[in-house]
This record gives C-alpha cells, sequence and structure tokens, in this order.
C-alpha cells in the first residue's frame, strides 16, 4: 500500500461523514459539545461560513457572526469530535472563496444574498426565523 | 529492549479525549529475526532484525547463504538490536502497546552545505543599521594572540543533516497489528520513506509528581 492509503487506514476511524455539505457564504447551525465540570451540554453557534480550508483529515471551517456588537469567528475542525451536529441555516450566493472582505462590513452591507438556485425544492430548510434560535451561551 | 524496524510513512493527527494529537505513522514490520547474537559466541547479546523483502535474484551470494542459514526470506535492510531477546523467528508491532514512551532513530533530511544560522542556530549580523555583508556571518570565531588559533570543534558552516537522529521518550498513541502501523506522538526523523528504528525508550519514566 501506499502512502496516502497507509494514513487513510489510521484517520478512517476519526473521520466524520455525518457532516452536510455547504459552501461559504452559507449560514450554519453548529451544535458543539461543551464540558462543564463532569457533564456536556450543548451550545448552538450560528453564523456565516467565511472560510473552509481543505487540508484533508485536517479540513476545517471557519463561522463568523456578530455577538453583541463584536464580530466572533470560531474556527471548526470537520472531524471534532465535539461537533454534535451541523445544520445548514441558508444558502448564500458569493463570488469568493474566502469571505475575509466581510470583516470590514457592518450591517447592512455584510449581508449575504440568498442562493436561490440552490434553494430550490428544499424551502423547508430555508432559513428559520432568528426568533428561534438565540443561539448565544457564551 | 524490545524494537522493530519500519518506514515513516508519514504525519496526520487524531482524536484522544476530544483533543486532536500529531502523529507520525510508521509502517513496521513484520521483522524476521535472521540472527542470534549471543555472549559465548559473540561476545554479547543481540538480534539481527530484517525489513522488507528483497527480490532473490537481486542477492548476491553470499548473502543469499546468510538468509538460507537462518532459513528466512531475503530482505533489504538488516540491523541489529542489542539486548533483545525475542520470541519466535519474527517480530512485528505487538510488541508494543499504547501508552509505552519509545526511541525513534533514523537518518535526518541531507540540508547540503549550510551557514551557521540554519546549522547552529547563530544569531547573525544586523539585517540594517549599517551592516555590510555580514548579516548571516558567524561573527568572530576566535581570540587574538593567545591562543593564536580557532579552537577544533568551532561551530562554522557546513555540510549538515544526512545523519542518524534519535528522538527519545515519544508516546505510542496507537497500534494497528492487522496493517503493521505504529503511531507515535510528534515528530520523527527523516523524510517520508525513510528507514527508522522504534525502540523501548532508554530513558526512565517520570517520578511521580506530588499532587
Amino acid at each position: 500500500m501506499n502512502r496516502g492509503a497507509l494514513l487513510k487506514v489510521v484517520e478512517k476511524q476519526y473521520t466524520r461523514t455525518d457532516i452536510p455539505a455547504f459552501r461559504p457564504g452559507d449560514t450554519v447551525r453548529v451544535n458543539y459539545k461543551v464540558r462543564e465540570g463532569n457533564r456536556t451540554r450543548i451550545q448552538a453557534y450560528e453564523g456565516v461560513v467565511i472560510k473552509i480550508k481543505r487540508n484533508g483529515f485536517n479540513s476545517s471551517f471557519t463561522v463568523r457572526k456578530i455577538s453583541f456588537g463584536e464580530g466572533v469567528e470560531r474556527v471548526f475542525p470537520f472531524n471534532s469530535p465535539l461537533i454534535d451536529s451541523v445544520q445548514v441555516t441558508g444558502y448564500g450566493k458569493v463570488r469568493r472563496a474566502k469571505l475575509y472582505y466581510l470583516r470590514d462590513l457592518r450591517g447592512k452591507a455584510a449581508r449575504i444574498k440568498t442562493d436561490r438556485a440552490r434553494l430550490g425544492g428544499k424551502v423547508e430548510e430555508a432559513p428559520a426565523p432568528a426568533a428561534e434560535a438565540p443561539a448565544e451561551g457564551e | 529492549m524490545k524494537g522493530i524496524l519500519g518506514t515513516k510513512v508519514g504525519m496526520t493527527q487524531v482524536w484522544k479525549n476530544d483533543k486532536a494529537v500529531p502523529v507520525t505513522v510508521i509502517l513496521a514490520g513484520p521483522c524476521p529475526v535472521v540472527q542470534r547474537r549471543t555472549v559465548e559466541k559473540d561476545g554479547y547479546e543481540a538480534v539481527q532484525l530484517g525489513f522488507q523483502p528483497k527480490k532473490a535474484q537481486r542477492v548476491n551470494k553470499p548473502m543469499k547463504g546468510h538468509f538460507a542459514k537462518a532459513g528466512v526470506e531475503p530482505v533489504r535492510y538488516l540491523r541489529e538490536l542489542r539486548g533483545f531477546n525475542p520470541e519466535g523467528d519474527t517480530v512485528t508491532v505487538a510488541i508494543f502497546q499504547p501508552g509505552e514512551k519509545v526511541d525513534v532513530s533514523g537518518t535526518s533530511k541531507g540540508r547540503g552545505f549550510t551557514g551557521v544560522m540554519k546549522r547552529w542556530n547563530f544569531a547573525g549580523g544586523n539585517m540594517t543599521h549599517g551592516a555590510h555583508k555580514v548579516h548571516r556571518h558567524p561573527g568572530s570565531i576566535g581570540n587574538r594572540k593567545t591562543p593564536g588559533r580557532v579552537y577544533k570543534g568551532k561551530k562554522m558552516a557546513g555540510h549538515y543533516g544526512a545523519e542518524r537522529v534519535t528522538v527519545q521518550n515519544l508516546e505510542v498513541v496507537d497500534v494497528i497489528p492487522e496493517e503493521n502501523l505504529i503511531l507515535v506522538k510528534g515528530a520523527i526523523p527523516g523524510a517520508n520513506g525513510n528507514l527508522v528504528m522504534v525502540r523501548e525508550t532508554s530513558r526512565r519514566p517520570a517520578a511521580k509528581r506530588k499532587a
């Protein structure tokens, strides 16, 4: 077996296949396990995917949101066991792979157009009302 | 001291207790025992292990005899391990358990003729402030009339790398006997595909800290 195949043998048991597909510009809700003492609870973190770093097993994605007027970015490894689940709550239409320009924009200017083409027949997965998802927990 | 021969496959990471652990994957063994050195005959105790099969047509006559004597298939690499007397006629990765500490020896990447900054971590000179042609120079290499010469062993530019390097006290994170793989925490010497020797560590276990 060649080198890549051997590394895959090792990585296979840690690889997660239950993370849905999404692209930069999409809005996702990441349900993240948080340990407090000896009990774990799930904290939701919702925001825009501004970057997907493709690095094989070590791939990760960055989610940006505005929390109490302050921009917050969190990086999640795709294969992290601490991710309980990921829900795609909105499809965005963007023209870049890395949306760093959002960091310099505020309020209305930082909105992303909804990708109606991808919304297609999956309207039930359309953006959930914000009221239903406070998504705070810091 | 138990040990095994292998090749460096490459690095990746695994998740242990919700933490990502950097690991080097080593493809090791199965190593046939080709010869056993004994105190009576050779004056010391050791085992000669083989690694990686070699085509019989590429083996020269003296080596053919050596392999025939041991009754093993020809192998590419032969290495001796002192003070190791394995049971049976092959050594596999199963001699190691996750959590054990090991030393890994290999040949480091060759860097050719390098300056003192890369080779010995010298600070070099200023990049600015009027520095002239001494940006990566070693500075002074000695005194004046006493001793009037440069000391032997003075660290200078020269050939760096492609030498035997041992990294001690690496933790075995996992062992996969079905695929002959060992996962050790951290980096090991050399390029991917290099021959490496994985041995039980020569370091004594760390003293238990008081709680």
